[in-house]
This record gives structure tokens, C-alpha cells and sequence, in this order.
């Protein structure tokens, strides 16, 4: 058990490299699909609605096996360029992740967009502050703090959602845990070190969205 | 008012107590009804070992041998499927009472389970795409590496050499992943998988270099997939590759273990273990 602690460390390195970077990718898709959620042109709207439609509506887990396992089958797409970054399982999850995110990120940023009254913009534009200057220094600080907690909770999620990784061979904190108990048949112990390690992430994500909350809060 | 809740309550408790002992003798004659009954675990997905028909119903050598030892041994059997990497940790906490699952004979399950006398063995290979660079090895057809003799060692270095940075596809927890850990062919970057099905897949779309498996494993996906899946190099057998496949029991079962070792030996003796494994596997792999 001792020994195995250090190769739980090293694999929750992976899982926090695979988190932040599909939270990094998965905030830029989900600022990009809110914005064009708000759109008034109806095609784009609905394009942006099918997208988090399909990837909320739909198991992670399905989504990286397609991804991975599914689209490695068509011979066609095994020889366009694409394939030198879906070749590797890393690339395939932080993708897989990132979208499923994504589409989450999209649904929060958007209703946080929504219930920003009409007044703040209203009084923004009666002290003749430009549209660029009432989106930045009013809608977005706004929005950020009414999405704080809702996206806190999607990290969350996402952090557990990383243990998928472990299926398409990547050795995250999942993956390790479950190559050492089936070494060691230990499965009880080696479950309850990688859950406390979840939990402690879940903790320091926790305190981190309740200092920003704090920070952002305008009141 | 007091009175008509409190007989309501009453009312529920009653049903809460019909249900739970309608529970009860349900689960009591569910245990009384398995007390003699051994439950053998399998995985269904090592064909053609273990596998599931399209109706989902498990086939394979050691389905069919399972039944073959029930018989001997006069008991009732049920055939439990469990995935792979759970399997010595499902049998340890009673899911199952042995295991019949393609899992050969290794000094470090011993330390954990028993293993009966052999039923079968068969040679584990390496397999590439057709037109991979690893294709045609010079290497002697199989090497033991139990004692590993002059040939044997030299086909491990020119494995070495040909291996060095290419990535190899296991599945998850097996003698073949074992073997590449081991060190005995260099620093390869080991894939591993949770079922021999995606190490296929991946082999076939291109993202491994090579492939470790059961040879007949290979043979039997090509066959059925149509892909050029070839096995290259040599076959591999004993050390890191264990002594057989037996079947896997608790180490306090000796009575258990006792049985299925007078049952492996008979039907040995009259035939049936060469009859069903040449049924599956197109040769004589039994032991």
C-alpha cells in the first residue's frame, strides 16, 4: 500500500493536467456556443442549440468511445492530418472532455447572460459608456459572478468525469488505482486512497469558487 | 384524529413488515438454493477461450469444459461473467467459487489464489498489421523462456532491438503485460487495454506498432474480422508466460480445488479435454 502511494501521486498529476486543460479548451468552446446562443439569427442559434443539446444529452462515456474507438475505424479519416492528433488517447480525451464541458459551460454562461437586467445596460448606455465598454465592464463581471457557483459545480463534475480517461488507456488517478489492485488484489484500500485524493481536489476546488464568489460578489 | 394516523402508521408498518419478510424468504431459499451450486467466473470476451454469441449467451472452450467438470463432479454450476481486472478480487470476496477465464499459471497470482493442475495451454505472439516494418523476424519459431537457451536469448535481443520505442497493446493485468514490463525486450511504451476486443481495435486502426496476446487470439480476430492482422516473431512460452491455464480457486476451498483435480483428470483420460479444445481452438491445446 505504501509503495503504491507515490504511483497515485504521480497518476493525479495526469488527471489534474487532463482537468485544466479540457476546462481551459471547454470555457473557450462554452464562451464561443453562449455567444452564439444569444444570437438573433435563427440558424445559428439552432446550431448552437443542437450542440449542447447532442453533448448534454449524451454519456461521457459514449462520447470518448466514439471519439477514440469510433472514429479510429473509418479508413478515411485515418489518413486526413487530423488523425496525427486522434491517433494519441491523450488528445482524444482532453476532446472528448472539453465538448462535453463545453456544451455545459455554454448552457451556464448563457442563462448568466440572461439575468443580467436590462436596467444595468440601460444605465450603462445613459452615461454613454460604448457597447464594447458596457460588455466587458458590466455583462461579464456580472455574468462571471451569477455563474460562479454552477460552474464550480461543473468542475467538480468534470474532475470525476476525467476517470473515464482510464478507459481509452490513458493511466490517470482511475487507471492507476485499478492497474495496482489488479497486482496487489487489494481493491478496498487502493479505492479508498484515489477517492480521498478526489475528495481533497474537490476541496481545494470548492474553497477556490467560494473565494472567487466572494471577490466578485458586488454587494 | 390521534387514533386514525396512528392506524395509518400501523397500516404501513404492516406492509413494511409483509414486505421485508417476503424479502427474506426470498433471499433465504435464493442462498439455500445456490449452497451446493459452484459458481465459476469467466470474462466472455477472450475468444476463443470465452466469448458471447450475438445473443448474448456465453460460448468458448471453457464454457463448455465448465460444464464438462460439473458433470464429473456431480454438481450444479452456474457460469458468472466478470470483467477481467476485477476477477481474482471478485473471487476473493465470494462473487464466484472458481475461475475459468483463460488465466494461466503464475508464481504471483499463486501468492494470492490456488490454481488446479493445467486443462490447456497455448503459446502467446506478437501480431502486427500486414506490411508493418516488424513483419518477418529473424527469429526461431517459439522460445521457452523458462530456461532460455542460446536461440532464446538472441531472439530476445533482436525483439529488443525492434521493439525499442515502439508501442506495444496489451490488455490490462495479464502474463503478455507482465512479459513487456519484465524489461526482457528493452523499453517499449506498453498500451494497455481493458478487454483483448479494443487491443484488436486499436491494432487494426493503426495506433499500436504491435500487439501481445494469445496467438489465438489474433488468428481468431483476423478470421473473423477480415483484417491483415499477422503474428510476427517468435511464440512465446513458460517464465513470465506461467505454466497453463488452470482453474482459479480460494486458497482456504482445498476441498474445491480437490475436486476439480479429480474432474480435470477424468476427463483427460476419456478424451474430453482434447476433443472440446480442438472443437474451439482447430488444435489440440489441452494439457
Amino acid at each position: 500500500m505504501i509503495t503504491s502511494f507515490p504511483k497515485l501521486l504521480s497518476a493525479t498529476v495526469v488527471t489534474l493536467k487532463l482537468l485544466s486543460l479540457s476546462l481551459f479548451f471547454g470555457l473557450l468552446i462554452g464562451l464561443l456556443f453562449a455567444i452564439l446562443r444569444l444570437n438573433k439569427n435563427i440558424f445559428i442559434n439552432k446550431f448552437a442549440y443542437g450542440y449542447s443539446y447532442v453533448f448534454r444529452g449524451t454519456p461521457l462515456l459514449v462520447q470518448i468511445f466514439i471519439i477514440y474507438f469510433g472514429l479510429g475505424q473509418i479508413e478515411y479519416f485515418r489518413s486526413t492530418f487530423l488523425w496525427v492528433i486522434f491517433k494519441e488517447p491523450y488528445w482524444c480525451a482532453i476532446i472528448a472532455f472539453a465538448l462535453n464541458t463545453g456544451a455545459y459551460t455554454s448552457e451556464i454562461l448563457r442563462s448568466a447572460f440572461q439575468t443580467i437586467k436590462p436596467g444595468f445596460i440601460e444605465a450603462g448606455k445613459s452615461l454613454g459608456l460604448s457597447n464594447k465598454t458596457i460588455f466587458y465592464k458590466i455583462q461579464i463581471p456580472i455574468a462571471i459572478k451569477q455563474s460562479l457557483p454552477a460552474y464550480g459545480n461543473e468542475i467538480i463534475l468534470m474532475l470525476k468525469g476525467t476517470s473515464l480517461a482510464s478507459t481509452v488507456t490513458l493511466l490517470d488517478l482511475t487507471g492507476v488505482a485499478k492497474y495496482i489492485i489488479s497486482t496487489t488484489f487489494k481493491p478496498i484500500e487502493v479505492f479508498i486512497v484515489a477517492g480521498s485524493i478526489y475528495l481533497f481536489i474537490t476541496f481545494l476546488v470548492h474553497n477556490l469558487i467560494k473565494y472567487l464568489e466572494k471577490k466578485f460578489s458586488y454587494q | 384524529m390521534w387514533n386514525t394516523q396512528s392506524y395509518i402508521i400501523g397500516g404501513k408498518m404492516n406492509i413494511i413488515k409483509k414486505f421485508s419478510l417476503g424479502l427474506l424468504i426470498t433471499l433465504f431459499l435464493t442462498i439455500s438454493a445456490n449452497a451446493d451450486k459452484i459458481r465459476i467466473g469467466t470474462e466472455g470476451a477472450y475468444p476463443p477461450w470465452n466469448s458471447k454469441d450475438a445473443s448474448g449467451k456465453l460460448i468458448g472452450f471453457e464454457v463448455e469444459l465448465a460444464w464438462t467438470l460439473c458433470r464429473y463432479m456431480g454438481k450444479q454450476c452456474e457460469i458468472v461473467e466478470q470483467d477481467w481486472d476485477g476477477m481474482i478480487p471478485a473471487l476473493i470476496m465470494r462473487k464466484f467459487d472458481a475461475i475459468m477465464a483463460g488465466m494461466s499459471i503464475t508464481a504471483e497470482r499463486q501468492k494470492t489464489i490456488n490454481f488446479s493442475q493445467g486443462y490447456a495451454d497455448e503459446v502467446a505472439s506478437l501480431a502486427v498489421m500486414k506490411g508493418s516494418s516488424l513483419e518477418g523476424m529473424d527469429t526461431p519459431a517459439g522460445i521457452n523462456l523458462t530456461k532460455p537457451n542460446a536461440a532464446a536469448k538472441k531472439a530476445l535481443k533482436t525483439l529488443t532491438a525492434a521493439l525499442a520505442g515502439k508501442t506495444v497493446c496489451v490488455q490490462t493485468a495479464t502474463i503478455h503485460q507482465n512479459f513487456l514490463d519484465s524489461g526482457d525486450v528493452g523499453k517499449v511504451n506498453v498500451r494497455t487495454y481493458k478487454t483483448q476486443d479494443e487491443v484488436n481495435l486499436d491494432l487494426a486502426a493503426g495506433r499500436c506498432d504491435a500487439a501481445l496476446a494469445a496467438a489465438v487470439a489474433f488468428s481468431d480476430y483476423a478470421e473473423k474480422s477480415g483484417k491483415p492482422v499477422v503474428l510476427t516473431g517468435p511464440t512465446f512460452s513458460g517464465g513470465a508466460f506461467g505454466n497453463g491455464v488452470g482453474v482459479g480457486i480460494r486458497k482456504d476451498d482445498t476441498e474445491l480445488l480437490a475436486a476439480f483435480n479429480s474432474a480435470i483428470n477424468k476427463a483427460r483420460k476419456n478424451g474430453d479435454i482434447s476433443r472440446i479444445a480442438t472443437k474451439w481452438f482447430g488444435f489440440d491445446a489441452s494439457m
